[in-house]
């Protein structure tokens, strides 16, 4: 698929940003999303090739301007939702809940 | 500190709404187990990272023999130390010489041994890396502070979902007399990708 994803060769990325002594996760969010992310393929729920097809479809502008954890983030919502073991609805619902009881 | 990929990242309450939601949802419905995500983080977050490559660096310097099976069959060699697993399954370690200099990259997204080196940082899974590792790799190499010779041979490794490449630096001169475990402390994740050399202590 040639996609946003197949970056290899472009111009005008800028420099490469690199930080010293760089924590292995930035947020702990991030890591909730690792360990879901390993916890839903090791429990087969899907293929590394369909977590990565996931991220190439993304919207490119949304794929560029996101981070790496956002975009294991937004493939395991999708393939999720596609493979039918959660809805749309119930993550709105849920995410509301937790919206409220936290206000 | 603030750098341009978190500038890029949409404000943290957003992504942490939404990983709470579906980490409670996934749990609830029995798709995941607490105890078992905690212990994942423990895992790559404290316990994997590149002190197991440079440990299998370390041992090819030092083991002529070793070297040659690392080198014919890296995924067996690497295993003979335990650092097998998820996203290392499959491994190729391609060697530093004063006339050809390898460099790792993924340019499609974030391929990256994980059993030997840990998890990637930021930078290489960003699109500035990717793009440009394989276009101007004598380029990227001189932003890492890595001037090369003309005439070194560089040698672009784009590692995909079936194989990771890792890097076997070139000895440093002036470590005739260390021990493995002290050479091991000299090699960093770095080298191993291939944007840096090992220093000499």
């Amino acid at each position: 698929m040639n996609g946003i994803h197949d970056v290899g060769g472009m111009h005008g990325m800028g420099p490469i940003v690199r930080e010293d002594n760089e924590p292995v996760f930035h947020h702990d969010w991030e890591r909730r999303v690792f360990a879901l992310m390993i916890s839903t393929f090791a429990g087969g729920q899907y293929s590394v090739d369909e977590v990565r097809h996931a991220i190439e479809r993304m919207d490119p502008a949304h794929y560029l301007a996101s981070s790496y954890y956002e975009h294991w983030l937004h493939a395991m919502e999708t393939l999720l939702v596609e493979k039918g073991l959660l809805s749309q609805t119930e993550l709105e619902a849920k995410r509301s809940q937790l919206a409220q009881e936290h206000s | 500190m603030s750098t341009p990929h978190q500038r890029h990242t949409a404000p943290p309450s957003e992504p942490e709404r939404r990983v709470k939601a579906l980490e409670t949802l996934l749990i609830e419905k029995g798709l995941v187990d607490a105890q078992t995500l905690d212990l994942l983080i423990d895992t790559y977050e404290n316990k994997i990272g590149p002190q197991n490559g440079a440990k299998v660096v370390a041992r090819a310097w030092v083991d002529p023999e070793y070297k040659q099976r690392l080198l014919r069959d890296a995924s067996a060699a690497i295993a003979e130390l335990s650092f097998s697993g998820l996203q290392g399954e499959d491994m190729v370690v391609v060697e530093n010489t004063p006339k050809v200099h390898n460099l790792v990259v993924c340019t499609l997204c974030s391929c990256y041994p994980w059993p030997t080196l840990g998890l990637p940082p930021v930078w290489y899974k960003s699109a500035p890396y990717r793009a440009r590792a394989v276009i101007d790799p004598r380029g990227v190499l001189q932003e890492f502070g890595l001037e090369l010779d003309n005439d070194v041979e560089i040698r672009v490794w784009d590692s995909n979902a079936e194989l990771r490449y890792m890097v076997l630096p070139e000895r440093p001169l002036g470590t005739e007399g260390m021990s493995e475990a002290q050479l091991a402390a000299l090699v960093s994740r770095d080298a191993m990708i291939g944007v840096v050399k090992v220093q000499a202590p």
